[in-house]
């Protein structure tokens, strides 16, 4: 799995070592007795990068973020900035800042007293005038003499952001930085921190499990699952073309398919889907054997009644009967039992142009072949899958 | 009827409060007795004699002397030594830390007169039964009262974040300036806490430090001695000054407390 992200990490020849600008992590491993929470990691995160570690707990990302933030030694590998290596440094003599999730901020401190702490220790001028500059671009001016204690959940998150950006760090690192706020207050927080993250522009690494996120805030995120990245790339590349069952279903949800591939062509897979022949674009394919899961996301499915032309070149599949239908306002979910058994699941947008089907009604299904990935057979078709979503 | 039931709680909660004061009232009173006899304790007439010549009583200010000492050095060696030990039983991992966790307890736990016969058993075994005195009282001291110490400061080290500690590393601050930016002050009221609950714990000992003392006397020592005799009233005025000196440290902390609140709100 570690060749998935060598191969989409660094480009086709990586600058060496001492001259790459951004933070590069070269075959990263910790081990805590016989359990190991990162597995041989590579990766480079470019300066000046919103750059997203997704992955379910447990995965080895926030290891990977104490690492780096010195926090924990690694047991093999190495870790650069900036061209100097860091592996080894006392975390107090490290350019890198963390936002804790816990926000750790000293109780017996106040709110200018704990932003201006790491400007203190390192004897800078002016600190002051820093921090009330900090303090009102979080928009916490008026509350520079309050405690922690008397601080909203907000608030709190907002000095935890100030005391480690007002150092201006090679790379800041946001540990969970919004799992404790609440739904409305975490969606404005992303806003503002990618506001922050452009104004300032240094290097944010965000870890998170929330898919939805790190795909709204960051410009590159890497999916770790189980101590190894399993795929990088941009939001939408991960959305759209994910090389494992593990990708397809952590980000979003997948209907994967059980298929025999017939055809393999220059550009164009040729795959026999339950009797019913689909092709995927060849950059989509990534199975190595003969059979493979074909995947493709629910809004990508077209639904019809039999014999209806669907918006699409690719095959009509029939045979479905409706199961299940929610309604969501902007869309309707429906689950169609196909004829080999699986449910397949269809969001339909409520646009007008069809209309809704009800419970038992027989359905085609169809999509176009471009919007169709194509994934190892000997990966697990749930791996990824997370219950609550469903 | 119905105003009993519904002030009931308030009712028991003022009675209970007199029940405790009601001795630390007697005492105050006393401190301005003019006693007709010095075998019957009754409150015979106002005078400020008593607080005008408290050290008359022969040898009651020398042992008030002493225990004030013993108290002071008692309190800086076990607080010192305590939190120390506090420290590396939360934060250091090594052989034998859980059985010196519980081994910590049995000071607390063993009855006093033991601890005390067996710390006189010891002394005299190792020889010093001549030189019982200031030094063993100090010692024995010392010993009961490091193990509130640890047990006070280890309980605060305990609740205190990691994760503060690591967030002052990645401040910049070096593991010294971590140590007294924050885990100490963070710490400190834990420490204080231990200093002040050593000081009262030795200063009114009387079982172990009875058993130790040899010819010395400490001010629990002589009030045990006089009441055979008959209590001076001046007794009663260090008793007074005690519980206002207690009260004034309360008072004192709650009201800086308020006054920063105050502030901040």
């Amino acid at each position: 799995m570690s060749q998935v992200a060598e191969t989409s990490g660094a480009p086709a020849a990586p600058a060496p070592d001492a001259s790459y600008d951004g933070l590069r992590l070269r075959n990263l491993t910790k081990s805590f007795g016989a359990f190991t929470a990162v597995d041989d990691l590579d990766l480079d995160v470019p300066r000046g990068s919103f750059f997203a570690l997704l992955g379910p707990s447990g995965c080895g990302k926030t290891t990977t973020l104490r690492m780096v933030a010195g926090l924990e030694t690694p047991t093999s590998g190495s870790i650069t900035l900036a061209g100097q290596d860091i592996t080894y440094a006392k975390p107090y003599k490290r350019p890198v800042n963390t936002v804790f999730q816990s926000y750790a901020l000293f109780p017996h401190l106040d709110i200018h007293e704990n932003v201006a702490f790491g400007l203190k220790r390192r004897k800078a001028k002016e600190v002051d005038a820093q921090v009330k500059e900090m303090l009102d671009l979080v928009e916490l001016g008026v509350q520079a003499r309050k405690r922690p204690t008397q601080l909203s959940g907000g608030q709190q998150q907002r000095v935890a952001l100030a005391r480690a950006l007002i150092n201006k760090p090679e790379v800041l690192l946001l540990d969970e930085p919004l799992g404790a706020l609440d739904l409305k207050l975490r969606r404005s927080m992303q806003i503002e921190l990618k506001r922050i993250q452009v104004d300032v522009g240094l290097t944010f690494i965000h870890v998170t499990h929330d898919q939805e996120e790190a795909m709204t805030m960051a410009d590159t995120v890497a999916v770790m699952n189980q101590g190894v990245i399993e795929q990088m790339g941009s939001p939408a590349d991960l959305y759209e073309n994910p090389r494992s069952t593990f990708v397809a279903n952590f980000l979003g949800q997948s209907n994967l398919i059980e298929g025999r591939i017939t055809n393999r062509a220059a550009d164009l897979v040729t795959v026999d889907m339950q009797g019913i022949g689909v092709s995927i674009p060849a950059d989509r394919a990534h199975a190595d054997g003969d059979m493979g899961w074909v995947g493709i996301r629910p809004e990508k499915v077209l639904i019809g009644e039999p014999g209806a032309t669907l918006d699409a070149p690719g095959n009509t599949i029939p045979g479905g009967v409706i199961s299940d239908v929610s309604f969501v306002g902007v869309s309707t979910q429906y689950l169609v039992r196909m004829p080999w058994g699986q449910e397949i699941q269809v969001f339909a947008q409520n646009t007008g142009r069809t209309r809704l089907f009800a419970q038992g009604e027989s359905v085609e299904l169809s999509w176009r072949p471009e919007y169709a990935f194509l994934l190892d057979h000997a990966q697990d078709a749930t791996a990824g899958a997370q219950k609550d979503d469903a | 009827m119905r105003w009993i039931r519904n002030n009931l709680v308030l009712l028991l909660g003022i009675a209970v409060l007199i029940y405790t004061f009601i001795p630390i009232a007697i005492v105050i009173l006393m401190s301005f007795n003019d006693p007709n006899s010095r075998l019957i304790y009754s409150f015979d007439g106002f005078t400020l004699y008593n607080w005008q010549n408290p050290c008359e009583p022969d040898g009651m200010c020398g042992a008030l002397w002493t225990s004030i000492k013993v108290g002071f050095l008692a309190t800086l060696f076990s607080t010192i030594l305590g939190t120390l030990a506090a420290f590396a039983l939360v934060r250091h991992d090594f052989q034998g830390r859980s059985s010196s966790n519980l081994l910590i307890f049995m000071p607390m736990a063993a009855p006093e007169i033991v601890m005390g016969s067996s710390l006189l058993a010891l002394f005299v075994a190792a020889g010093f039964a001549g030189q019982l005195g200031f030094w063993t009282i100090l010692i024995a001291h010392i010993m009961f009262c490091l193990s509130f110490v640890v047990v006070t400061v280890r309980a605060r080290l305990a609740g205190l974040d990691d994760n503060l500690e690591q967030a002052a590393m990645d401040l910049y601050a070096t593991p010294s300036q971590t140590f007294w930016r924050v885990t100490f002050p963070l710490v400190f009221p834990g420490i204080l806490g231990a200093a002040l609950l050593s000081f009262s714990l030795s200063f009114d000992d009387f079982i172990i430090t009875n058993l130790n003392a040899g010819n010395t006397t400490t001010f629990p020592m002589f009030v045990w001695g006089a009441a055979q005799r008959g209590v001076p009233m001046q007794v009663n005025v260090v008793g007074t000054l005690m519980f206002m000196i207690a009260i004034l440290i309360v008072v004192g902390g709650e009201v800086t407390s308020r006054r920063r609140n105050a502030k901040l709100a």
